[in-house]
Formats: C-alpha cells, structure tokens, sequence
C-alpha cells in the first residue's frame, strides 16, 4: 500500500495531535507559518505513508485528506 | 511513485464531509469539539439524514456549531437544549433531534432540563461534551471539575469540602427507565474517534426504534483551559480523567 496526505495548509491550526496519531511518523510541524502564523503539519517523510487515516480521523479541523493506493 | 500520480479521487480513502461549511472553526487548535463536530457530520452523511436532522446548539464553546454544521439548528438558551429539543421532536417526531451541550450548559444550568426530559424518556440525542471546565468564559470550575483540578476559580486545587465532587452525570441519567442508551466515549486516538462514531450511529438510529433517549458523553480536552498542548491535553485526559469518568457502555437497551 502506498498513502498520501494532502494538508489544507491555511486551515491548519498546527495542534499536532496528527503527529502523535501516525504510526510511521509522516508527519511533523513545518517551520514556517501559515496565514494565521500557526505552524502547519507538513509531510516530511511522505514515502512512508500507508494511507491508514489515522492523521486526518483525529485531526479536528478536518484539514487532511488521505489518498491510498496499491502500488 | 510520483504523489501527483496518487493524489486524485479515485484513491481517496478519507476527506472533510460535505456537511461540514468551509467556514473555518473558531475552536483553540487541538479542541476536542471540532473532532465531535466532524463526527456529526459524518454520522448524518453516512446515514443519509441531512434534511431530517434538526440539531440544538447550545451557550458555550459550541454556540456556534450552525455555522460548521450543513442541518437544521436552533439555538437554546443556556441549559435549556433538551426543552427545546423535546418540543421539536413532539411536533416533528419523524426528525432526528439532537442537543450538543457542554458540561457548563448541560451539567450545570441545565440539570434539571435534561434530567428532565430523560425521565420523560424523550426520543432525541444528547451529545454531552465534558472538558471538565468552562472553556468559553475563562477556565473556571465546573460541575466535572476533578477533584484536586486547578482551575482560574480553584487556583489550589478543586476541593470536595467547598465544593462537591465531580458530578457523574451519565452514570445518574442511566439509573432513569425513559433512558435507552448511555455511554461514554473519547476522541483523543484514532481507534477512540473510530468507536465513538460507531457510538454516535447507534444513538442516532435509536431514534428510529423510539426506544426513549440517547445518551453520549464525550470525556474531552480544554487545552487552552487547561494550559497545556493538544497532545499533553490527550494525555493528562487519559490519565486522570479516565479515573473519575471511564469510557465505555453505561446502559444499553437498544
């Protein structure tokens, strides 16, 4: 299975509860600031992405969208 | 494999629902209410119910949960959500009628509305958020406060000698016979949102069976309140909160 994730960057409240969500550790804050100068939740390891939902189910602005396929 | 290649509906497996407003939540990052939210609308989507869901929102943080929600709301007045809900469903009794209401709105002011119409078995939903604070004004003490808890009011420590204990409120309502379902659930993981959901289903379509009233409560997070990160929040919530209100089934009579 290959995953992606797709942020809503500027919706994103930078809460992480994303990051402590992902079981491979996809995820991590970026360092730069959205429009409202959170600091987003980025893909930074975006190979080891599965597709397992796991970000976007937890995350409460609905900002992730997760797309799986079987490679 | 390129992600330009991946990223197209086809292999969309999880997105915002479509009964959610693209008006961004007023909610602190990492709330629990915009994940209840989210459940919501993903409850009436999945079953299909949008134009014959009829919401009551509350006074608190959640005030505002027309403005994210694609269903019919009112608004009551503070604690006053299953009063009303009880009139829309009386009149519209093939609706699906819920409240949202904090532990300030419902544990509070409210009592005795929802005690109330849960005696009187009312066929709606409650959906009972408890962050075991008044998040909206300031931090203050609620009725859930944990004993020992700081709060802006009870900057020592909630005491029981002062001021009672943490009120228990699903475990009272699932004494009354007019109450068919009450449980208690979390949002804090993956697999807790993934049962709560399951949760919420299941009261919704309680309504159809007219076993008598619904009942969920969320154990959930103030991070601003509490003065703590989302993820710390999570955490302290499991750890102490879970003592005084653990998640799982109450009454089951459906």
């Amino acid at each position: 299975m290959r995953g992606s994730i797709d942020v809503s960057i500027d919706l994103c409240k930078g809460c992480a509860v994303c990051i402590a969500a992902c079981p491979t550790g996809v995820i991590a804050l970026s360092s730069a600031v959205n429009g409202k100068g959170y600091n987003y939740a980025a893909a930074v390891n975006p190979d080891k992405c599965t597709g397992c939902t796991n970000c976007a189910i937890v995350c409460p602005d609905a900002v992730i969208t997760v797309y799986r396929t079987k490679v | 494999m390129d992600l330009s290649a991946i990223n197209n509906e086809t292999n969309k497996v999880y997105g915002k629902s479509k009964l959610l407003f693209d008006k961004v939540m007023h909610f602190c990052p990492g709330c629990s209410h915009g994940t209840i939210h989210k459940l919501i609308a993903e409850t009436v989507e999945e079953l299909g119910i949008q134009e014959h869901t009829i919401g009551v929102s509350p006074v608190g943080c959640a005030v505002l949960a027309y403005d994210y929600i694609d269903i019919d709301w009112q608004e009551a007045a503070h604690g006053r959500a299953p009063a009303l809900a009880t009139a829309t469903k009386r009149l519209l009794p093939d609706k699906y009628v819920f409240t949202y209401q904090g532990d300030g709105d419902l544990a509070s002011i409210g009592t005795g509305e929802i005690i109330h119409a849960c005696n009187r078995g009312e066929n709606i939903t409650v959906i009972f958020v408890n962050n075991a604070i008044y998040g909206m004004t300031g931090g203050q003490m609620a009725p859930t406060t944990l004993d020992g808890m700081k709060t802006s009011t009870t900057p020592a420590g909630r005491s029981h000698i002062t001021s009672g204990f943490p009120m228990k409120i699903a475990d009272m309502l699932a004494l009354l016979p007019g109450v068919a379902y009450v449980t208690r659930q979390s949002v804090d993981t993956p697999a807790a949102v993934r049962k709560a959901k399951k949760a919420m289903i299941k009261a919704f379509k309680s309504q159809e069976l007219k076993r008598g009233t619904s009942f969920i409560e969320f154990v959930a997070t103030c991070p601003s309140g509490w003065k703590m990160t989302p993820v710390e929040a999570n955490r302290w919530m499991r750890e102490n909160m879970f003592q005084t209100f653990p998640p799982g089934d109450i009454k089951d009579l459906i």
